[in-house]
């Protein structure tokens, strides 16, 4: 089951895939460009990974990591499918990022790699920007680069876990104005999710909600306002957002 | 003056919880050529974020649990700001009018030398993050940037330090950081902390005040120990 948080008739609703439209509680079934897109979550916690794809590692910097390279972003930061996405007017480059976001389900403490997938309630779609020459030393990522307002487009959909059947082997594709500019599939990820989920959970108790972005594969290119970024990842979702100006 | 209980997750602090680092002038100050080199690479120019997740956010009064690789952590005493009003790309005016109040903050971390990468094992294990015992009033505390903070472990002052020295004061942090990310009502914003925090371990009670705030003070206890 494919489920969604939309506005629509001036109320925030749950709504569910139907056949390719979007199905109301009360059963009525809308087309997906008659509601508007709220992220999927509302997680307290949401922890990123970076370079967690080999050829991406490859791609920004020189060696990929030996634990996993781990960051943390405000909930400032998420929008919901069809949203538009600021690129500050002295980017040089802001590049969109493809990634499975991993959703979980229960309290998750001291969780091991064989019992990691009875913690996922879901997963869905990010995409998780960054202005590339906004890096800085310190606490890296910075926020200025990862925890910008609206530059975390996340959904469309919250796909039950039970619907994936191995998530370690989905294909991610970008299409940026409808050219594929990036293509890789999450069975490249360095840290995979049981690993991931043990890990977290070794140092801090997930909660219900708490979202993991998992990283990106190679293939993260500049864009420019008016731009349309297509995030997809085969099962769960493509995600749709456009690039707009915003004055430095 | 007004003030009321605060508890994590409630109404009044229903949002995210951020610090700062290298606010405190001292701070900069020791790192002296260091900023300059790798991996630094340079001073920052915005302010430097980092997040204290809900797991972290505990009550007065709350036992800390430090887990069994962690044998001593710093006591980060600050001022913990809550917000009222959304603040994006906002003046040091606006950003002013939009603090509902102030509570005190223990930003309980594990030493650590290095400020490369974000520190989420250094800062968001559970318990890491009281707050509170209460929310005054913006009103009545007209001059924060004047207020003296101090720590102390079992009973006894062990560190004082002004908010005269932070790089950034209240208003204009707070404007600063939401000319890149917005800060909403309920969100509180921890204002940097000094060098020189003491270290603690089980069995110590470490405690955070700043006169007309209050005093925070929770027990540490070690995994497997039971609170009473």
């Amino acid at each position: 089951m494919k489920q969604a948080r939309i506005a629509f008739e001036g109320r925030v609703q749950q709504a569910w895939e139907d056949n390719g439209k979007v199905r109301l509680a009360d059963g009525r079934r809308l087309d997906e460009s008659e509601v508007t897109w709220l992220p999927p979550v509302t997680p307290g916690t949401i922890l990123a990974l970076g370079l967690n794809y080999a050829d991406h590692a490859a791609e920004i910097a020189s060696q990929a990591p030996e634990e996993p390279m781990v960051f943390l972003k405000g909930a400032n930061t998420l929008v919901g499918h069809r949203a538009f996405t600021p690129r500050p007017t002295d980017a040089t480059n802001m590049h969109y990022e493809c990634e499975l976001a991993i959703v979980i389900g229960k309290p998750a403490r001291n969780v091991a790699k064989a019992d990691a997938y009875d913690y996922i309630a879901g997963y869905t779609v990010a995409n998780d920007y960054a202005v590339r020459n906004y890096l800085e030393g310190f606490y890296r990522p910075n926020f200025r680069i990862k925890s910008r307002d609206n530059c975390t487009p996340i959904g469309p959909w919250l796909v039950d876990a039970a619907d994936i059947a191995d998530p370690m082997n989905l294909r991610l594709t970008t299409r940026v104005n409808g050219e594929t500019t990036q293509e890789g599939s999450t069975k490249d990820m360095i840290f995979d999710v049981p690993f991931l989920i043990e890990y977290f959970s070794a140092f801090m108790t997930l909660q219900p909600g708490d979202v993991i972005l998992t990283g990106t594969p190679k293939g993260t290119v500049n864009v420019m306002p008016g731009d349309e970024v297509v995030t997809e990842i085969e099962g769960v979702g493509a995600l749709h957002n456009t690039i707009i100006e915003r004055k430095a | 003056m007004t003030s009321v209980t605060l508890r994590p997750g409630g109404r009044l602090l229903s949002g995210a919880v951020y610090g700062c680092l290298l606010n405190v002038q001292d701070e900069l100050d020791r790192l002296g050529d260091a900023i300059n080199e790798a991996p630094y690479n340079g001073a920052p120019t915005g302010p430097v974020m980092y997040v204290k997740t809900p797991n972290t956010q505990v009550a007065d009064g709350t036992p800390v649990v430090l887990p069994a690789d962690v044998d001593q952590v710093r006591v980060g005493a600050t001022l913990g700001v809550v917000i009222k009003d959304t603040l994006t790309r906002a003046s040091a005016d606006q950003a002013r009018a939009a603090i509902a109040g102030y509570t005190l903050v223990n930003d309980l971390t594990v030493p650590h030398d290095s400020l490369f990468r974000q520190p989420l094992k250094q800062k968001c294990r559970d318990g890491f993050c009281p707050i509170g015992p209460c929310l005054v009033d913006a009103a009545d505390l007209p001059d924060p940037d004047g207020l003296t903070v101090r720590a102390l472990v079992n009973g006894e002052c062990r560190q004082q330090w002004s908010l005269a020295e932070l790089v950034r004061p209240v208003a204009t942090l707070l404007a600063d950081i939401s000319d890149f990310t917005s800060l909403y009502p309920g969100d509180l914003i921890l204002v940097g902390m000094s060098p020189d925090a003491p270290l603690a371990g089980a069995g110590d009670t470490v405690a955070v005040e700043i006169d007309g705030l209050g005093r925070l003070e929770n027990p540490l206890i070690s995994e497997g120990e039971s609170a009473r």
